[in-house]
């Protein structure tokens, strides 16, 4: 009887020890799941969701505070994917937070441009280079179309423009399947 | 010496329909009256536009530099006046514009400076650039730029060279035509390339169904007397012309998934490049023009020499088509795309004109399921299992279809050739293909757009830190300066320094006296130039005004005055 309680305890000491190192030694540095949503997340920084950029959204998101349908750049692919990620139901994209638009560049109409700097400043990836009363433009490559630089501009001198498509960018459409006639 | 041929997995036997284009020869086709040149017709960059609207141009003089090394120039293929640099619509399904530089020939078709290059004498990287100026592209259909397939691999050798004539797609005869009248100056070319590789052996493989190219080419193998050169006879089976097919053909080897032939010492080309390539070396001509099959709905398929730029319809009158025409597909019917106008351009890939109507290439029967009969798996030259492949496609589960190794795929049409439920499985991966590749774009670019975000925090937040700084050390020195006036001469600066309330309201008197002097310092700038009598009501004011500002003191007696 008392080999088998030392046995026992002996055991769970062990196991309580080698558990306990494995805590210190394999500790994971932040949460694993707020990358994965970040990934997910299409990076705009544009604030639509109500959190100021994505990472923050994804971090609503894992601590359950943020619906996973509040991100309009996403789409309905995005909230599709968050809600495989999770496990949660699927929910068609929050009216509230915005509507789902084509992908789009700001530009800036230099002749109007007073160079505030403003725009500059709201620019979440600093795609706008310009200095104080110079003439500001936008890096199209690096733009993520957010539409922040839109509101502080006092001379309404950004535009959203869609992005053309080029032969470098153009898709096969899916193939129709003729179910009628095939019926 | 019988050499032995080897086997490829899978491909069809189409009906080849290559007779009637190949009964008269070459023919050279008259200027139109205008050319429009798509800057970008390779693989890789977008060229730049060195010409501008009403430039006189010469036939071969440059007009788009290449951009960077994965790209290739281009060249006005006759002299006469640019009209317009514009987005034009292009050879491409899409239906797409890019820019393009339209040229009216003056007729006179004069040749501008050529740059030549000594070949003997140029080292293999002088020779390659040239190339790359030359516009020198692949010219079976994929236009990738030929300088950079002309690097032998890391062992600054190469084994095996193989030419490409196998012309495996129905209708298109254009290298058969070329093989059986330019085969010396193609074999010229092959030298050429042999040198620049260090290769050791050719072999040039053309289908049995050409006897007359391959009669030509051993010819002029013959009568070049050069040595470790072979011309072969391969047996007809679509699509023997394929890179890697033709590799496994001649020399029986496999190139596995991921890899390239270079590293088993081979490297294809086709023969219209090495044709080129001659042209370019040997006369200093860049690629200006190239031979293509119209075939299909006309009166006398045949092929044409024509220039890059000339609209495909004027090259399709010649042939006579018949009125019931109804589209253009650039390249053969297996592999062929389909254009979006009769006046697009004829490009360095457009090896074919295939004219079109309902009734030569009726709509195909509607799409039925799929049974998975593994016919499509049976005629896959690339090992790959197309049914498992478009089952992914159609779900658009593309991770699915990349382990079942999508991008092997050569979109040859073999499995839609043979499925007995009419799907068109490489529409399917077409799009799985251009769908993967839109995500890995969007990617890129969100990842870009999350380090900027990351970035542009952490430059705020250093910009903070550093102006709290600089305001600390500042605040710092000025209580020091203070510290320092306040405390009597020959005090111990400890004792002298203030402390609390003190050291504030010390702050504040140094501030306020600042301020007083500035004030008592400024003086109006704008009354040096005034004349000596306004000078003088100045002065008057300013000894009144003084003496307002001091009511305090005793006004002087009248008397005085």
């Amino acid at each position: 009887m008392l080999t088998a309680l030392l046995v026992m305890t002996g055991i769970a000491l062990l196991l309580g020890a080698g558990l306990g190192f494995a805590s210190i030694k394999f500790k994971v540095e932040g949460d694993p799941l707020v990358d994965k949503i970040d990934a997910i997340l299409p990076q705009t920084q544009c604030g639509q969701c109500g959190f100021p950029g994505c990472r923050p959204y994804a971090n609503a998101i894992a601590g359950g505070e943020a619906e996973i349908n509040q991100c309009p750049p996403g789409g309905e692919e995005g909230i599709r994917k968050l809600a495989d990620l999770l496990g949660r139901e699927f929910k068609p994209l929050s009216e509230e937070h915005g509507v789902e638009k084509p992908k789009s560049v700001a530009v800036i109409d230099e002749a109007t441009c007073i160079g505030c700097t403003l725009c500059i400043q709201a620019c979440p990836v600093d795609a706008i280079v310009g200095a104080a009363k110079q003439m500001h433009t936008i890096i199209a490559a690096d733009c993520t179309g957010c539409e922040l630089c839109l509101a502080p501009c006092p001379v309404d001198c950004i535009a959203m423009e869609p992005i053309a498509e080029t032969v470098d960018t153009w898709k096969w459409r899916y193939p129709v399947f003729q179910i009628k006639q095939a019926a | 010496m019988l050499r032995k041929l080897f086997k490829f997995h899978g491909g069809v036997k189409p009906q080849t329909n290559k007779e009637r284009s190949t009964t008269a020869p070459i023919a050279p086709v008259p200027l139109p009256d205008r050319l429009v040149i798509p800057l970008h017709q390779s693989v890789g960059g977008h060229p730049r536009p060195l010409v501008q609207p009403g430039d006189r141009v010469f036939k071969g003089q440059r007009i788009g530099a290449a951009d960077g090394n994965l790209s290739s120039a281009v060249h006005a293929s006759t002299s006469g006046i640019v009209r317009d640099v514009l987005p034009a619509v292009m050879p491409h399904t899409s239906g797409l514009t890019t820019l393009s530089v339209v040229i009216e020939p003056d007729g006179e078709d004069r040749w501008g400076e050529l740059e030549r290059i000594n070949v003997r004498a140029a080292t293999p990287d002088e020779l390659r650039d040239y190339l790359r100026d030359a516009g020198v592209v692949g010219l079976g259909g994929a236009v990738f730029p030929s300088h950079l397939k002309l690097k032998p691999g890391k062992e600054g050798r190469l084994d095996t060279l193989v030419i490409n004539g196998a012309e495996c797609e129905p209708f298109i005869t254009c290298d058969d035509m070329l093989m059986r009248e330019r085969a010396a100056d193609m074999l010229k070319g092959i030298s050429a390339m042999r040198h620049m590789l260090q290769a050791r052996e050719v072999l040039i493989g053309i289908e049995d169904n050409k006897p007359e190219a391959l009669a030509a080419v051993q010819a002029a193998i013959t009568a070049s007397g050069e040595q470790g050169i072979e011309a072969l006879s391969i047996p007809t089976r679509y699509p023997a012309g394929g890179a890697k097919q033709l590799i496994r053909v001649l020399t029986g080897i496999e190139v596995p998934h991921g890899r390239r032939s270079t590293d088993f010492g081979v490297q294809c080309f086709n023969v219209g490049t090495a044709y080129s390539i001659h042209d370019a070396l040997e006369h200093g001509r860049p690629l200006l023009s190239r031979v293509v099959t119209v075939a299909g709905n006309v009166d006398t398929p045949r092929n044409y020499d024509v220039l890059i730029g000339t609209p495909m319809d004027h090259v399709v009158r010649l042939a006579g088509a018949h009125p019931d025409t109804d589209r253009y597909i650039m390249g053969g019917p297996m592999m062929g795309v389909r254009m979006p106008a009769f006046d697009v351009p004829v490009v360095k890939a457009t090896n074919c004109i295939l004219v079109g109507s309902p009734a030569l290439f009726p709509p195909p029967p509607p799409e039925m399921p799929c049974i998975r009969c593994g016919e499509c798996a049976k005629a896959c030259p690339a090992d790959l299992a197309p049914f498992e492949m478009y089952w992914f496609s159609r779900a658009k589960n593309f991770g699915k279809t990349q382990e079942y190794h999508l991008f092997d795929c050569i979109e040859c049409g073999c499995c839609s050739f043979v499925c007995p439920s009419h799907i068109p499985l490489v529409d399917y991966f077409r799009f799985s293909k251009s769908e993967i590749w839109a995500r890995e774009r969007e990617k890129e670019a969100a990842d870009t757009a999350r380090e900027r975000f990351e970035f542009k925090n952490l430059r705020q937040e250093r910009e903070k830190q550093e102006k709290a700084e600089k305001l600390a050390a500042k605040a710092a020195a000025t209580r020091e300066k203070v510290a320092g006036e306040a405390a009597p001469p020959g005090a111990t600066p400890t004792a002298a320094k203030p402390t609390g309330g003190d050291a504030k309201r010390a702050l504040i008197e140094a501030a306020m006296e600042k301020a007083r002097q500035q004030k008592a310092q400024i003086a109006p700038k704008n009354t040096d130039a005034s004349t000596p009598g306004v000078q003088a009501e100045m002065a008057a004011i300013d000894a009144r005004r003084a003496a307002l500002e001091q009511p305090t003191e005793p006004p002087p007696p009248a008397g005085q005055a």
